[in-house]
């Protein structure tokens, strides 16, 4: 890529447009910051009931074969006077993990965040395909009422884990579920189609329609994040979508992909599956990266340390994550030569890790730190992501994974990964909701709910790394049942009693959300005095964003600059005598 | 944390728990020191009037620095990890004593070749969740199984391996201690995954032989 000036954007989009009616404005919109703000509630509602679920399961393995506190309304065979038997616990960690996975994180980082910055901050009225983004919306929509759908056929929802291995999940016979698992695949079919219409559009939009001066070198490292995530999903989508095709051939027309007895193979399975699930991870976390790296710059009022360090070292863990997959897959019979290949891959791409985290440390040094509520998440996201990031080095390690592989271990390390994307979720949302939605969230109120979530998360998460070096295995639904684990119960009832209270802190979330939707004290255009475009228009911006199209002149985080009296210089204010082209670095 | 492991009585398990400490004191030193950086670096920069944070894109010395050194320190772990991982997985040393296990929805099948030494014939010994085997000698365990995938997981000897439909994977260790050590599934193999598990009995050679004449067909 060159830093020569970027591509003017060609499409014109008037700027003065008729009033549109109520269901073109706030349902079938294509304004993107519209969808943007639909994907965003999507993945609130799906939080809230993956949120219930793992507590459901976090009372389980504290408390196992007790009635649930209030659950007994549920149904047999889902529930026994509140019992939950062992299929319905397989059925919630399964969706609990697809529901967070699909329809949380992907559609508030990648569909709300994308969606509603993209064209704001390189400078753009709307997306490339405004009607393509807004039937990504309600195409997502509609897998989500799919995979809800599941817990009302007979023999309830999949209950094969979210990573569905075959063979378990390739007959009917193996787990008792016949159309739950089929309408998981389903569902999970139709949102590949709403990714691929995003992933293209994302792409597309920023190739083509960043603003004069936007080269790529100027765009925010969010922005960057977004574009190598859309080029993820791109590629890695298509590989999911055909082996979800072959376990619905295997489940219903017969075929044998997955299945020895027929000539199929279940490792197969395992090798797509994963081909497409390690980038997937990244998909997840880059737009997290993206959006920590904002925001610690401008609460630090410094430029990011090593921007272009930064931007590479996405790119790298981009191509990396296609060859890493077979470390999830060093017990499962593959070729010891192979999980030495795999090992090797894997300790390759801890590397532009460990360079983001020093970086970031890097943008803190000789800053003058704002602790504001997104500060303080992004900090929060910097510092799990380090536990995160260094327990990854010892599943790495093949002899080490003998061990820890399928235990707690592993749940520990996912969860400071991609659980801990809550913490850059939070950020951002407390960051761009005066942008999105016009109004201030409460400030005290969400230095609390930071404080809250914070501990609990920690104390939640954290002990399980214990659980898992004591030989904790997962997806187990009674630990009781096992001699050797009988000494670590109680970090069990530690691990639910901190889970239930990292549940309730984020009421004080939910209230000064929707308090300040409509309460909150009006914002200004730049609350933050932030250098990056989707400042420049008004809060919130009107269809087409922008008075007229902002011109660039210079990188997004140019905070404290010498040469203005402020401590930040917006990227399109021009300085005296000074050109949109983009100099050589 | 690491007390919390399991008694070791496998001869490689002592292997793998040193790889596990190295790496958890390797971890544990960065993650002290970015983190006493962070908040040394959140105190000392915090906003004060009329200071100014000072304009700065970036460091290449210190970027490369801390590029090298953790490529460095990988490289390093990575080629102690294949070193003990071609002796646990890739050089299977000659048996001394062979069982067939076969894994089905909820149990481990075990089989013992029986007096005669081979699998397939009619003093075979077939029982369900209890693996009997002598201390000090080399066991071959050949891990197959009958529906879906399990998981051969003994926590004592640091040993886990998927059992794969399809396939005959052949599992070693080599018990240093006599005792009864559980051996539970470690992969998601339906309803009733939790609470599949069976024993595996570490004999001494006079355990042994009391267990082969009670239970094995005699010749």
């Amino acid at each position: 890529m060159s830093d020569s000036v970027a591509v003017v954007a060609t499409h014109a989009v008037p700027a003065h447009h008729e009033e549109l009616g109520f269901w073109r404005t706030y349902v079938f919109s294509t304004d993107h910051k519209m969808i943007g703000r639909q994907f965003l509630f999507l993945g609130f509602f799906m939080l809230v009931l993956g949120g219930l679920m793992a507590m459901m399961i976090r009372w389980e393995l504290a408390w196992p074969e007790t009635a649930v506190p209030g659950l007994r309304w549920l149904p047999e065979p889902y529930a026994y006077e509140g019992i939950i038997p062992p299929q319905t616990y397989n059925m919630l960690f399964t969706i609990h993990a697809t529901l967070m996975i699909f329809f949380v994180v992907m559609p508030i980082m990648v569909g709300c965040f994308g969606n509603f910055l993209i064209p704001l901050m390189i400078g753009a009225r709307d997306m490339a395909f405004p009607t393509l983004n807004m039937l990504s919306f309600w195409v997502g929509l509609l897998a989500g009422l799919v995979m809800l759908a599941g817990f009302f056929v007979p023999g309830g929802h999949a209950a094969a884990g979210w990573t569905a291995y075959a063979p378990l999940s390739a007959k009917a016979a193996y787990t008792g579920v016949n159309w739950g698992q089929n309408l998981w695949i389903i569902s999970l079919l139709i949102l590949g189609v709403s990714s691929l219409m995003g992933s293209i559009n994302y792409i597309t939009t920023i190739v083509n329609m960043r603003a004069p001066g936007m080269s790529y070198f100027r765009m925010p490292l969010i922005i960057w994040s977004l574009f190598i995530t859309a080029v993820l999903l791109l590629l890695a989508l298509p590989v999911l979508t055909a082996a979800l095709a072959m376990l619905l051939f295997d489940r219903a027309l017969g075929t044998s992909f997955f299945l020895p007895e027929g000539g199929g193979e279940p490792l197969l399975w395992q090798h797509l599956f994963w081909f497409f699930g390690h980038p997937e991870v990244y998909v997840l976390v880059l737009p997290a990266m993206g959006a920590t790296s904002d925001i610690l710059s401008t609460f630090s009022r410094k430029p990011v340390f090593g921007y272009h360090a930064m931007a590479f070292s996405m790119i790298a863990i981009a191509f990396l994550s296609w060859i890493v997959w077979g470390h999830h897959m060093f017990v499962s019979g593959m070729n010891p030569l192979m999980g030495t290949a795999f090992m090797m891959s894997t300790m390759v791409i801890a590397i532009p890790s460990a360079i983001k985290t020093f970086n970031w440390l890097g943008t803190l040094w000789r800053g003058s730190i704002r602790f504001t509520s997104p500060m303080l998440f992004a900090l929060g996201f910097v510092s799990n992501f380090l536990i995160g990031g260094l327990s990854g080095i010892f599943m790495a390690s093949t002899p080490v994974d003998i061990f820890i592989h399928d235990t707690y271990y592993i749940v520990a390390h996912f969860h400071y990964v991609v659980a801990g994307i809550i913490f850059a979720l939070f950020a951002s949302v407390y960051y761009w909701f005066p942008k999105m939605f016009g109004r201030m969230m409460n400030e005290p109120l969400a230095k609390i709910h930071f404080v809250l979530t914070y501990i609990f998360f920690n104390a939640t998460f954290f002990p399980m790394h214990i659980l898992g070096v004591g030989g904790h295995m997962r997806r187990i639904y009674n630990p009781t049942q096992y001699d050797f684990l009988h000494p670590l119960q109680p970090i069990n009832v530690f691990i639910t009693v901190s889970a239930l209270l990292l549940g309730l802190s984020q009421i004080t979330f939910v209230t000064n959300f929707f308090w300040s939707l409509f309460g909150g004290k009006k914002a200004e255009r730049n609350p933050w005095k932030a250098n990056t475009l989707e400042w420049a228009a008004p809060s919130p911006p009107p269809h087409g964003n922008f008075d007229a199209l902002p011109v660039v002149y210079r990188g997004p985080y140019e905070y404290s600059s010498p040469e203005v009296e402020e401590d930040y210089l917006p990227q399109n204010q021009p300085l005296v005598g000074q050109s949109s082209v983009a100099r050589p670095h | 944390m690491m007390s919390w492991l399991p008694e070791n009585v496998s001869t490689f398990g002592g292997e793998i728990d040193s790889l596990f400490y190295l790496i958890y004191y390797i971890t544990g030193a960065v993650f002290i020191l970015v983190t006493v950086l962070m908040i040394l670096f959140l105190v000392l920069y915090r906003h004060r009037e009329g200071r100014r944070a000072t304009y700065s894109h970036g460091n290449t010395a210190l970027e490369i620095t801390w590029t090298v050194i953790p490529a460095v320190i990988l490289l390093v772990l990575s080629f102690m990890s294949v070193s003990s991982w071609g002796r646990i997985k890739a050089h299977a040393p000659p048996a001394d004593f062979q069982v067939q296990v076969t894994a089905k929805q909820f149990n481990w099948e075990i089989v013992y070749p029986g007096p005669d030494g081979k699998f397939g014939t009619a003093d075979d010994f077939q029982i369900d969740n209890d693996l009997h085997v002598p201390v000090n000698k080399v066991v071959h365990v050949h891990l197959k199984s009958k529906d879906v995938i399990h998981s051969f997981f003994l926590p004592n000897l640091r040993l886990k391996q998927d059992a794969v439909p399809g396939r005959d994977i052949l599992v070693w260790f080599e018990a240093t201690k006599p005792g009864k050590y559980e051996l539970p599934c470690a992969e998601l193999c339906g309803f009733g995954h939790s609470g599949m598990r069976g024993w595996l009995y570490v004999d001494t050679p006079e355990e042994s032989e009391k267990w082969v004449k009670e239970n094995w067909p005699q010749q």
